[in-house]
């Protein structure tokens, strides 16, 4: 065999090593997620939907977690979204290139990339302890609110980046202010793509557990909370209750809460890319 | 009384009319052509991107060990045509030939035909040098030899020395072979892709207007060292600068819009074009 | 006349107004200085209380972590050697998957392809922590059991396998921003010299894009060093000094787990042991993403003509 030949041969077989190292793990993911679902499915039942955590894995119920993820991402979405969007806006339309602007970027770039629990370490210290805030729902929405914050300014800032100067400037042209610009003009036509990243960083807070756990979300709860001020639990944060237990009973309930915790995911981003693709038809160029 | 047409052995060959005689099968030269066997033949050679067309029936001969230099102006397929020569074309997405490309007779575009190999016969000098960037100036030169695999590691110095002498740039840098190669000025940049390329030691070197990024003394001596190594390759050189056509080559084609206008000895070409679009073209009247 | 004069000069009413807003902003953009800020903040002053109780050097020379037991032992050492063979277990994964991924959807797959394969393989980063702790415990530890007989129930290479595959995306997609980047006169320079593709991959286009893939790869360690709910779940909580991957560990991530959950009032010693570690995270995550940004900046900049 040819020199040249060996050479093609080798080729091919490189690229169908290349092909697998890319499937190979989507292949794994699969199985995996197929066999966690397998397992939960047992479990899954009105009654695990709606019952409280209980001592008896066959009674548990994940209400609570379900209702304080729920809580926590409306209050995460109202404080990281008016920050974020302002954020980016003052980035894209008043800072532009000067060196607040650019400082602040270098910050953000760094905060991305910051592990979570150090924001629950941030949590505990600042609004746990030294605003007094304790243990609560608030606590942990302030938390996860600076945690998603980079998440909400990078896609508004894309979003914003996306509408073309050519309407600024004829608005400008009108004789209208900066912040008339970007409020009647920018904002709107940025809106969708501000929109999806809210529903990104609504889909990675909910996820989270470990900022959460530092700042004092409870693992085993019994009841609702009841305002900003009371404890709370998260969704993860039971699914971990019960996976570190070392009845095997819990298990089913870990994987029948997974499952719950991925469907919550595939519905949010759903809804973000049928959002997206309904306020895009309304674009009209 | 059979007649056909032949290759004489010299080099390069030329075309020989002979006689055989159909009894004994011994041949006899009636007539001799002066003209050597074309290198490169392009018959009727068409190329899209796309749905666009930029060559139209392309009929041209390239003979050895001369340079053939093809003029036009922007955008007339110049380019376009060379890559044809060694494949490079069909790299673009969308990108699509009919016609005939033949290497000594072969076709280039048979389904049996390597690319790569060919590639290693025919080489490419391009119009922005392009040194490899992680690598010095001796690997540059070795690049082409590593890449095939072909290098052998006690001739290494010698191939270098003599790759770079030949594309005249030894003398400035034989104290920097382990520099980085991108650390030369551009015209030694391009010198360096030149050795790189005859490192390889390709029978066609195609250039693509290799001297349109450099400075007027750059450009100089690469046409300098085109005329040395003239007699050792066959050279297709891609300009857009007429004069340095009427300098280096003794061949020239004018292309204008995808089409092969005219094509002669370079010195009649100029002086006497038989075409009315190519005496505009020299004249000026566009381009 | 005076009308059109008067018209065009500015309204004070107004352009305070647009002032205010103008200041809101800033301040909108300042909350993430603030946060650095307080981060800061925080973690050093926790760790300044420490020193006052702990000289650093129990913690830089001692070889055990045992803040809660009643002989108490400080070295960082035990934890910060759990935390770097989990991530190494992770690269040995991500990077020989990640960078394969990179070459070929960058330089041998189609454009239909592509468009297919790219985003499927940030779906494997989108799964959330919790479930890739699941997998590891539920899943991986008991298969692997099966081929390594003396794997302990907690240890470091489950955990260590499950977040290689997490981090594959992020490898892939940084890698192959830099193969793209990579100038097409370059790899069109090597293929005409009769190089086959597969040569020009591996002898010209990946060592340009070198910078993007080191910046990648630093990345995705940063990113597992960082990762806390997976090794929490599967790695075990006995801080230890080895880098057999079999045995149960503790890393950094999971011992701030560890005691968050339990009962240590604020403002006790143990208490302040978890900031810390903090800061020790905070340091080896921040370095590695400046470095990992300045060789962005570098492959970015020598390219952008």
């Amino acid at each position: 065999m040819s020199v040249r030949r060996k050479e093609i041969i080798g080729e091919r077989v490189f690229v169908a090593l290349c092909l697998i190292a890319v499937v190979l793990p989507l292949v794994i993911l699969l199985l995996l997620l197929v066999d966690m679902v397998w397992d939960g499915a047992g479990r899954l039942s009105w009654q695990f939907l709606a019952g409280y955590p209980s001592r008896h894995a066959s009674q548990a119920g994940i209400l609570p977690g379900i209702v304080g993820s729920f809580y926590l991402i409306i209050v995460t979405a109202a404080l990281a979204l008016p920050i974020g969007v302002g954020a980016a806006v003052y980035l894209e339309e008043y800072g532009r290139r000067g060196r607040l602007a650019n400082f602040i970027e270098v910050n953000l770039s760094n905060l991305a990339g910051v592990p979570s629990i150090i924001y629950g370490l941030l949590g505990l210290g600042v609004f746990v302890r030294v605003l007094g805030m304790g243990r609560s729902l608030l606590a942990g929405a302030c938390t996860m609110a600076l945690l998603v914050l980079p998440i909400v300014i990078t896609a508004s800032r894309e979003a914003i980046r996306t509408v073309p100067d050519s309407l600024r400037e004829g608005a400008y042209a009108l004789g209208a202010t900066r912040w008339q610009v970007t409020r009647q003009v920018v904002l709107p036509l940025a809106f969708p793509g501000i929109l999806t990243g809210a529903i990104l960083a609504v889909s990675r807070a909910i996820g989270e557990a470990a900022p959460l756990i530092v700042v004092g979300a409870l693992a085993y709860v019994t009841f609702l909370p009841e305002s900003l001020g009371s404890p709370f639990t998260v969704l993860p944060i039971q699914v971990f209750n019960w996976v570190s237990r070392p009845q095997k009973e819990f298990l089913a309930n870990a994987a029948a809460g997974s499952v719950v915790l991925l469907v919550i995911l595939l519905l949010m981003n759903s809804l973000a890319i049928w959002l997206r693709a309904r306020l895009q038809k309304r674009r009209t160029w | 009384m059979n007649l056909s047409v032949e290759q004489t052995s010299e080099s390069p060959p030329s075309s020989v009319l002979v006689r055989v005689n159909p009894e004994t099968g011994q041949g006899q030269t009636i007539l001799k052509s002066n003209v050597p066997v074309p290198k490169i033949k392009a018959r009727g050679l068409s190329a899209w991107f796309g749905a666009k067309q930029v060559l139209r029936e392309i009929d041209l001969y390239i003979y050895p060990r001369s340079v053939t230099a093809i003029i036009g102006p922007s955008g007339c397929g110049k380019s376009t045509f060379i890559r044809c020569l060694n494949r490079l074309h069909e790299m673009v997405p969308g990108a699509r030939l009919a016609g005939q490309v033949l290497l000594d007779d072969q076709d280039i575009n048979a389904p049996q035909v390597d690319p790569v190999l060919l590639r290693r016969r025919v080489g490419m000098v391009f119009q922005k040098p392009n040194p490899f960037p992680t690598m010095s100036v001796r690997d540059n030169v070795l690049a082409g030899l590593r890449l095939c695999g072909k290098l052998k590691r006690e001739q290494a110095d010698e191939i270098v020395e003599r790759a770079l002498r030949q594309a005249a740039l030894w003398d400035e840098v034989k104290d920097r072979l382990r520099e980085p190669g991108a650390g030369l000025s551009g015209g030694q940049q391009q010198r360096l892709c030149i050795a790189r390329t005859l490192a390889v030691e390709p029978e066609v070197v195609l250039m693509d207007e290799p001297c349109s990024a450099l400075d007027p003394i750059a450009t100089a001596r690469i046409e300098a060292l085109i005329h040395e190594i003239k007699h050792q390759y066959t050279i297709v050189i891609v300009t857009h600068n007429m004069q340095q056509a009427a300098r280096v080559s003794e061949r020239t084609a004018f292309f204008l819009m995808g089409e092969l206008i005219e094509v002669g000895e370079t010195s009649r070409l100029f002086t006497s074009p038989r075409d009315r679009r190519t005496e505009d073209y020299l004249t000026g009247k566009f381009g | 006349m005076e009308k059109a004069a008067a018209n065009i000069c500015r309204r004070n009413s107004a352009s305070f107004y647009e002032k205010i807003i103008e200041k809101l902003l800033l301040s909108s953009g300042l909350v993430s200085v603030l946060t650095t800020a307080a981060i800061l903040a925080v973690l050093l002053y926790e760790t300044v209380a420490f020193f006052a109780e702990v000289s650093p050097a129990r913690l830089l020379f001692d070889t055990q972590w045992t803040p809660l037991f009643v002989d108490k032992h400080f070295g960082i050492w035990p934890l910060v050697c759990g935390t770097v063979l989990t991530s190494l277990v992770a690269m040995v994964v991500a990077v020989p998957f990640g960078l394969l991924a990179a070459i070929f959807l960058s330089e041998y797959a189609s454009e239909r392809v592509r468009r297919i394969l790219k985003p499927a393989l940030e779906v494997l980063a989108g799964v959330p922590t919790i479930i890739y702790g699941y997998f590891a415990l539920v899943f991986v530890t008991p298969l692997l059991q099966k081929l390594i007989p003396d794997l302990a129930g907690f240890n470091a290479l489950s955990p260590g396998l499950v977040m290689g595959i997490m981090i594959i995306p992020l490898i892939s997609s940084l890698s192959e921003d830099a193969l793209h980047a990579v100038p097409v006169s370059i790899k069109e320079g090597a293929l005409a010299l009769g190089a086959s593709k597969l040569k020009v991959v591996w002898g010209v286009t990946v060592p340009t894009a070198l910078s993007g893939i080191s910046a990648a790869a630093l990345l995705a360690l940063s990113r597992a060093v960082g990762e806390t709910m997976i090794v929490a779940i599967a790695a075990g909580q006995q801080p230890r000094l080895t880098l057999d991957p079999r045995l149960p560990i503790e890393t950094m991530t999971a011992y701030i787990v560890q005691i968050s959950l339990g009962d240590t009032p604020a403002g006790t010693l143990e208490y302040k042991t978890i900031f810390v570690v903090g800061v020790a995270l905070f340091v080896f995550t921040l370095g590695m993403n400046l470095l990992s940004h300045r060789l962005v900046r570098r492959f970015r900049g020598k390219y952008e003509t």
